[in-house]
């Protein structure tokens, strides 16, 4: 596919209604720059029946823009991060931006910004971070408030800014494998998909049956180990011990599941391009399957303890409430998203390999509460496990790994995976000579922040932890 | 409560007794190098390093090592073979540099260190552009399998409160400032601990201007734990090893 220039009006109209995946940069002639916009069918409405979205639809509008354009935002509220990060890169003004803010401080100095400001007699004002008080990424937040009420909470991240995105291109081979793996550590495998997969468009292979089927068993496990961890965290931040230490234990067992099947706990070095670099013979994928059926037993044991706690759920019900119009507006994804109804998922909207299933359970809430953001990932876990089960039984036969050709020359690919945090979109476009031209990588934490900026307002500061919690994000992610 | 004694039986007793000797059989542990083995002009494992990590004939420096493995994979002499032992931790830069198949491992700290820290050590961590797979491989120690507060160590909130810092990361220049902060603000004499490789030597973003490649040269490291991320077990066994708690010859 090659994006379709348009003109700017043409442009923004084409966004209406539509899910903005990505909104990269690339080089046009004599200073201009070529804004090329990923966008995907938006969710089916509400009344639908669950995980109704429609597979396919992907789309490309581009426009040439220079020195200043009128802000999508205005129109668009998803493209608000967009275009900051627009202008950062190409110092293209986007006319009329609400709040045009730096987003990782690539000149350094990071969070000496304007930052929101409430005033009045009761007001004041909490600055946390960068370092936080647990075992976690630098981050600021800074919270308006009314006594114990957040009235606005503004985040302002960047500390962890490495220049990952800006190094992808010119990189070896092995070490833009280990650029990706480390772009959001806990969701290696994703991110290594997400790149393998463009790498793979570009080159115009197909890989095997086998090693789509291996990438599956490597994907959702690194969502049921999240998953898990997050349950158990949620559970530790109320205050609710058993399932907090049950679930921390069962995390690093199916994180060791990984481990066991391709020696990395977070899967690295099991995706590489044209396949998988670690087979699962038929005894290693029982043993995985029988550990998994055990881990799921525990699971499941201390998720039905964590519902039955009426003090656990009185804390989840009603916090950090995230409406559906909200979280459609900003381009919310994953879970996060699912909880508050919006049915997109990319194993539905782009299926392969085993996901081709047009009945896939798409797991969504719908208050979008904690308890929601809870509920789903339980549902996932099920959804995951039992998905899990019967691949490990049945898997095709096939190469691990198809060698590798060179790339089209002028060619563009992107590419959807949905991580466990939600929708990850990597888009690759090469020159002339068939060489990585430019790369742009959208973790789902970039889009999700502000959703839990919004979610913090009108609740009580010290529910904040549990609130951040019920989104658990990236930092590195989002600063790449 | 009676479903909660009930839970608490059913999922029994996870708390591991001793570090194991091995890790799974397709994880990488210490390697054995043996420059010795190289062929002359062969650099098959340079091309394929993501870090340049190695050096035919010369050194493999395990502080820039991510353990992919694919050095071991292309060698044609079997000058690196990566063994299953976690044990890798050390207490000085240059011992990550190896030019044989010896590794000094981390000593314990000095009689007077020891009683201060050797009993109780509250570290307070700090991520700077840490990529969230140490941090989680960090968090993990306190886990009921690992139960790393029954050895004495914790981690807690505040660095006034700590004996020392445990950093992850590349220390991006955006978080340079609070890393030293921090670290200011830990009373002496305390303890630095880096964990990974990109706290050690800057990881896969080793050579960007955004980072700093490492807390080498911004902070006295006392003990270097490699990996990326390193495994638990290496972590929790380099502990150990600085505060005496560990001795002899390491497994595998």
């Amino acid at each position: 596919m090659k994006p379709e220039i348009l003109s700017y009006p043409e442009f923004s109209k084409k966004l209406a209604g539509r899910h903005l995946a990505a909104l990269m940069g690339l080089p046009g002639r004599s200073g201009s720059v070529l804004m090329v916009a990923v966008t995907t069918p938006g969710a089916p409405s509400a009344g639908e029946e669950a995980g109704a979205c429609p597979p396919g639809g992907l789309q490309l509008p581009a426009t040439v823009v220079e020195g200043t354009f009128p802000s999508l935002t205005l129109e668009h509220p998803q493209a608000h991060g967009f275009e900051r990060e627009f202008f950062e890169e190409w110092k293209v003004r986007p006319e009329g931006h609400p709040w045009l803010k730096p987003v990782r401080f690539p000149q350094g100095q990071p969070g000496l910004t304007d930052f929101f400001k409430v005033s009045g007699e009761e007001i004041h004002e909490v600055a946390v971070g960068p370092v936080h008080a647990g075992v976690i990424e630098p981050g600021h937040f800074r919270f308006q408030c009314r006594g114990e009420e957040v009235l606005h909470l503004e985040i302002s991240l960047g500390y962890q800014h490495r220049g990952v995105e800006k190094a992808l291109p010119g990189a070896s081979p092995a070490r833009s494998m280990a650029y990706v793996e480390t772009l959001a550590g806990d969701t290696s495998v994703g991110h290594a998909l997400a790149w393998c997969r463009n790498l793979e468009a570009l080159a115009g292979i197909r890989v095997s049956a086998r090693a789509e089927a291996l990438r599956a068993v490597a994907l959702e496990l690194e969502r049921l180990a999240n998953h898990c961890g997050d349950l158990g965290a949620l559970a530790g931040d109320v205050g609710y011990l058993p399932t907090a230490s049950f679930c921390g234990r069962l995390r690093g067992d199916l994180l060791n599941l990984t481990g066991l099947a391709c020696g990395n706990r977070f899967g690295r070095g099991w995706i590489r391009p044209g396949g998988v670099a670690w087979d699962l013979e038929p005894v290693r994928a029982e043993q995985i399957r029988t550990r998994l059926a055990g881990i799921m037993r525990d699971v499941r044991q201390a998720l039905d303890l964590l519902g039955r706690s009426g003090s656990v759920q009185a804390r989840f019900e009603r916090t950090g409430i995230l409406t559906r119009e909200a979280a459609l507006e900003l381009g919310l994804v994953g879970p996060v998203a699912r909880a508050s109804g919006v049915a997109l998922d990319c194993r539905r909207q782009f299926p392969w390999g085993p996901y081709l299933d047009p009945a896939f359970p798409v797991c969504t809430g719908l208050l979008g509460d904690v308890a929601c953001r809870a509920r789903v990932r339980i549902d996932e876990m099920e959804v995951s496990a039992a998905f899990l089960d019967s691949l490990l039984a049945h898997l095709p036969e096939g190469p691990l790994r198809v060698g590798m050709r060179a790339m089209a020359p002028k060619a563009f690919s992107v590419s959807l995976v949905e991580g466990w945090r939600g929708q990850i979109c990597h888009v690759a476009a090469t020159d002339t000579q068939g060489h990585l031209l430019a790369c742009k990588v959208v973790d789902p934490s970039f889009r999700n922040w502000f959703g839990l900026a919004l979610a913090l307002r009108g609740q009580q500061i010290s529910d904040f932890p549990l609130c951040n919690k019920s989104f658990n994000l990236s930092y590195c992610g989002h600063d790449l | 409560m009676l479903k909660a004694l009930l839970a608490r039986l059913n999922q029994g007793h996870r708390t591991a007794v001793g570090i194991p000797e091995a890790l799974p059989d397709r994880t990488l542990g210490r390697p054995r190098f043996q420059p010795v083995r190289c062929a002359e002009g062969c650099s098959e494992c340079a091309r394929v390093c993501p870090t340049a990590a190695i050096v035919p004939g010369q050194t493999l420096d395990l502080g820039s090592c991510l353990f992919c493995g694919e050095c071991a994979r292309v060698c044609p002499h079997g000058a690196v073979r990566f063994g299953r032992s976690p044990a890798m931790a050390v207490r000085r830069r240059s011992d990550l540099v190896l030019s044989g198949p010896d590794l000094q491992l981390a000593e314990a700290l000095d009689e007077q260190a020891l009683r201060l820290f050797g009993r109780s050590l509250r570290l307070r961590q700090v991520s700077a552009a840490g990529c969230n797979a140490c941090e989680a491989d960090v968090n993990v120690l306190g886990t009921l399998t690992f139960d790393l507060a029954r050895f004495g160590i914790d981690f807690v909130a505040s660095p006034r409160h700590a004996d020392g810092l445990l950093v992850t990361g590349p220390v991006s220049r955006n978080m340079r400032e609070a890393l030293l902060k921090t670290w200011q603000a830990v009373p002496a004499p305390r303890l630095v601990v880096a964990v990974g490789a990109c706290a050690i030597s800057g990881g896969p973003c080793f050579d960007h201007e955004q980072t700093c490649g490492g807390t080498d040269g911004l902070l006295p490291v006392d003990l270097y734990v490699p990996g990326c991320p390193p495994n638990p077990w290496t972590i929790l066994d380099g502990l150990l090893r600085l505060l005496g708690r560990l001795e002899g010859p390491e497994a595998g």
